[in-house]
């Protein structure tokens, strides 16, 4: 099919405003009368809440209330809230489970005053003992969650609710052949545990949100990535109907996972509610630390391999660190857990992956939704079992490669997947076959290539709707949340290819959930595929009335619209309006008892890395000289805002891989700030970096797309361990591989 | 606590304004309703707060508003004066030098700076005086494309005198 405007690669249509100082983020909106909210948090990792003297606060001149789990109870009786589970209070009521844990808030009118007021609040604890380690939370006598609260509405959890005296909010298991029988008659086993860190988003934009109370009624602003949900989980909460609460959100300075659900909006609509004034909650960088984190892990992987280096059965065991409350955390041990297997061809697989409780900050999304940790431990066992054999590892790999038409060890048969031209990509790219200098002295050089796949999140609804005016422009309202990843440019080229106008002559309604349809949420690089597909079908709608406008009004049926002329045609002059709406859920089919399904996901991302690294063995620095990103797009909307996303994702997982690390002693974050913990800087990036889109048409996609957004974290933890590993012969199994680790793995020192 | 009235130049125009002593000059132009220099890490360490004190680049998050009185205060908002993009400004939307755009400012000042300094600043030069802000979106390699392609822009321009 040709396309003029979808495959075009204009600017993000916000592009003049960010460039300007004029992005519409959250953080420029002030309400009328507002007052400001400071956070009094726990200081104890686990205990039971005995007193909490918020004297002093109020005393302080010009502090307007201060607030506690109790008062929150007056409009809220049950104030647990989450997407999966309904075990996080909106202030600590019985019981703090993290250093960090909201416990009270200070309102004032000079936010200034608020923060003093917060440090005048004394809480008093019965400590309890505390679990930090999600494999000895698996059996530890301190217990996090005296029961389990999954929300009700989720069938599959069900069986949980009540559950008591465990840390396991979730166990998921695969059984697929049987794998206990080839591991009796492999020619080779191979055995290795990985474990990965506990790493923070910190968006730029550090979270907030607004709220004004109305009559009956409450807005919320919000840098949310899930709007529709915010809207839904705080109607709950209150008991009201949903179209009391309007929930609006601008552009966000970042996301990545962290803005998802709720994080602050039920607690700024009960204090609004409370104090029946508007109420601004924004929080430091360091803040953010306490709110939302990205899953520590550990996987222990064993692969049985025939003699002709087929790998013939894996045993997978995953263990999510997900902290204090759960978040989507039980959701990543599903959807993300029965890819940890791998892209490979595996006949006989058995795979456990856990959901623990700990007291640490709560673990939800972060930009790959648990894959980068299960690719980080797959490839690095991989690797290794390439190197005991003896086998080329891009040629280990070639041979056990899952192909379009096999089927993945959940049964589905993959479709779509490029997993092969990904892989062929990048040893090209890498110049793989090509003799290669390993250095000499101190300084060795290495490579490696790894790649990964995920499936998308399912089944998840999108609606959106387009309305076309009479001199030919559009307007999109959807509920999509443009962060940075170029949705809003996407999704207009979309409605403008459907149309035949231009992108430009599309506006983008950004999410007000009054008046933008619903959308699941901007997360897991669903919106391509799913939005984008309610937004074709909306266009497409549109068009349909448009052609029928032209047929009635006796103008000639071409392919070709001249929407001006239909409106001019039809109502005598430019007036009237044509509204498309369309709505896109796929079909999917739940994983029976085994977790096996033969529809397991709408489409597969596939993504991998190839890095060359130079090592200093004397001190330990790392230094990577060049990395090649190579990802199946699909047939990408927008080429150029795609190619960002790939090395905006591959350096993102780069600090997750070679710097960035949460510091916890006794459960309080040392490190939480951009001073101790290290984001990648501009120095820090390779001096040679490639991103290549493996263009594979995804067939139910919206003009063959697919999402883009995480697809280039997969592969560069693993990838920059091999390189280390042949460069200078240690192999790091785990994150993040700094060159104080090295140092101390090259010159012989435990840690 | 107590506010005090200061003047100043915001981008060339002459301001007056209430401050308290602890304000920072990201509160004082948030005050003032421009949100183009943000508050990210707080710490002098991101960059999203760059502004121009008489000329010379500074972390709005750390310096107090009281001590901008009678000097100037250049913004992100006052580079596209008269309604036309600078020439750093159109360079970041042809490289597409940002996603999000939080950091956008920051960057855009500094190379504006950089440029100033050093007409032709090699990709080495160019990561050296950037260093000190951040972008979480790692939109590093296209906003060195984005100083390449302002830094000969600039230099063209200059070659053919309006
Ligand atoms: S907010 Fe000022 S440097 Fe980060
Ligand atoms: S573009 Fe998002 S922080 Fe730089």
């Amino acid at each position: 099919m040709t396309t003029t405007e979808v495959g075009r690669s204009l600017p993000r249509l916000e592009a003049r405003q960010k460039v300007t100082g004029h992005g519409n983020y959250t953080h420029n909106i002030k309400l009328p009368g507002m007052v400001h909210a400071k956070v009094f948090r726990s200081t104890v990792p686990h205990g039971r809440i005995l007193s909490i003297d918020t004297s002093d606060a109020i005393a302080l001149p010009g502090v307007t209330a201060v607030i506690t789990g109790q008062d929150i109870l007056k409009i809220i009786p049950e104030p647990y809230y989450g997407p999966a589970f309904h075990d996080q209070p909106i202030l600590a009521l019985d019981k703090v489970r993290y250093v960090g844990e909201p416990v009270a808030v200070v309102l004032a009118e000079d936010p200034r005053v608020a923060a003093e007021a917060a440090e005048l609040i004394f809480a008093d604890y019965e400590e309890l003992p505390a679990v930090y380690d999600e494999t000895e939370a698996m059996t530890s006598k301190a217990i996090v969650h005296d029961e389990l609260k999954p929300a009700g509405t989720f069938p599959d959890l069900k069986h949980l609710i009540g559950r008591k005296d465990t840390n396991i909010a979730l166990d998921f298991h695969l059984k697929r052949g049987d794998a206990d029988a080839a591991f009796a008659s492999a020619e080779h086993v191979y055995e290795h545990s990985f474990q990965t860190q506990q790493t923070m988003h910190t968006p730029f934009e550090p979270l907030i949100s607004l709220a004004e109370p109305g009559d009956g009624r409450v807005t919320i602003y919000s840098a949310s990535q899930s709007p529709s949900f915010a809207r839904s989980e705080v109607a709950r909460l209150l008991g009201w109907p949903e179209n009391r609460v309007q929930v609006k959100v601008g552009h966000l300075g970042g996301g990545f996972g962290a803005k998802l659900y709720i994080k602050l909006e039920a607690l700024v609509a009960a204090l609004a509610l409370l104090v029946r004034r508007p109420v601004r909650l924004s929080l430091s960088m360091e803040e953010q630390f306490y709110t939302i984190t990205k899953h520590a892990s550990t996987f222990h992987i064993k692969s049985a391999v025939d003699k002709d280096g087929r790998i013939t059965a894996r045993k997978c065991e995953v263990i999510w660190n997900g902290g204090a409350y759960a978040d989507i955390g039980p959701r990543v041990t599903q959807k993300s857990g029965f890819t940890a297997t791998g892209p490979y061809d595996i006949e006989s697989a058995d795979i456990d992956s856990y959901a623990l409780y700990t007291n640490r900050p709560p673990a939800g999304a972060l930009r790959g939704f648990g894959i980068p940790q299960l690719v980080w431990a797959y490839e690095s066992h991989t690797d290794l079992i390439a190197r005991d054999l003896g086998i080329d590892p891009v040629e280990f790999r070639r041979r056990n490669i899952l192909r379009d038409g096999r089927p993945h060890v959940t049964g589905t048969i993959m479709k779509d997947a490029a997993i092969d031209a990904v892989l062929e990509t990048l040893a090209k790219r890498m110049d793989w076959d090509a003799p290669f200098d390993h250095g000499s002295g101190t300084l060795k050089r290495g490579r490696g290539i790894a790649i990964g796949f995920k499936a998308c999140v399912s089944p998840t609804t999108s609606v959106a709707s387009v309305s076309v005016s009479a001199d030919g422009s559009a307007t999109l309202y959807l509920s999509t949340v443009d962060m940075g990843q170029g949705s809003d440019t996407a999704m207009s080229q979309i409605v403008a290819e459907v149309l035949a106008i231009r992108t430009e002559d599309v506006r983008v309604i950004n999410p007000d959930t009054d008046i933008t349809p619903y959308d699941m949420a901007t997360l897991g690089s669903r919106s391509t595929f799913h939005m984008g597909n309610a937004v074709r079908k909306a266009a497409e709608h549109a068009r349909e009335q448009l052609l029928e406008m032209a047929e009635k009004v006796g103008l000639p049926k071409k392919n070709t619209l001249n929407v001006p002329e239909i409106f001019r045609h039809a109502y005598g002059m430019q007036a009237g309006t044509v509204i498309g709406v369309g709505t896109y859920i796929p079909t999917y089919a739940s994983p029976d008892k085994d977790g096996l399904s033969d529809n397991v996901t709408p489409f597969w991302m596939i993504g991998g890395t190839g890095v060359e690294v130079e090592v200093d063995t004397e001190t330990g620095q790392i230094k990577l000289l060049k990395m090649v990103n190579a990802a199946d797009m699909g047939n990408p909307l927008n080429p150029r805002i795609v190619e960002t996303q790939l090395s905006g994702a591959a350096i993102m997982q780069l600090g997750f891989t070679v710097s960035e690390e949460m510091i916890l002693d006794g459960g309080q974050v040392t490190n939480a700030s951009l001073a101790d913990y290290k984001i990648p800087g501009i120095r820090d990036i390779p001096p040679h970096i490639e991103n290549h889109i493996v263009e594979a048409y995804t067939h139910d996609g919206p003009f063959g797309a697919k999402g883009v957004g995480e697809s280039a974290t997969f592969g560069v933890s693993p990838a920059v361990a091999e390189a280390i590993h042949d460069a200078c012969g240690v192999r790091l199994t785990k994150l993040p591989m700094t060159a104080e680790v090295l140092y101390k793995a090259l010159h012989g020192e435990q840690e | 606590m107590t506010k005090r009235s200061i003047t100043f130049y915001l981008n060339g125009r002459p301001v007056e304004a209430y401050v308290s002593p602890k304000d920072t000059l990201v509160d004082l132009l948030r005050n003032l309703d421009h949100f183009g220099a943000r508050e990210s890490c707080g710490q002098g360490l991101c960059g999203c707060c760059t502004v121009l004190v008489n000329g010379t680049s500074v972390s709005g998050c750390l310096e107090l508003a009281e001590l901008i009185e009678g000097k100037n205060l250049d913004t992100i908002e006052g580079l596209d004066a008269g309604g036309e993009l600078s020439v750093v400004q159109q360079a970041f939307i042809d490289a597409g030098a940002f996603q999000c755009g939080f950091c956008t400012s920051g960057f855009i000042l500094m190379v504006e700076q950089l440029l100033d300094e050093n007409d032709s600043p090699t990709p080495d030069e160019a990561r050296d005086y950037l260093s000190g802000n951040l972008c979480r979106c790692a939109a590093y390699p296209e906003i060195l494309d984005a100083v390449q392609l302002a830094a000969d822009k600039r230099k063209s321009l200059q070659k053919e005198p309006a």
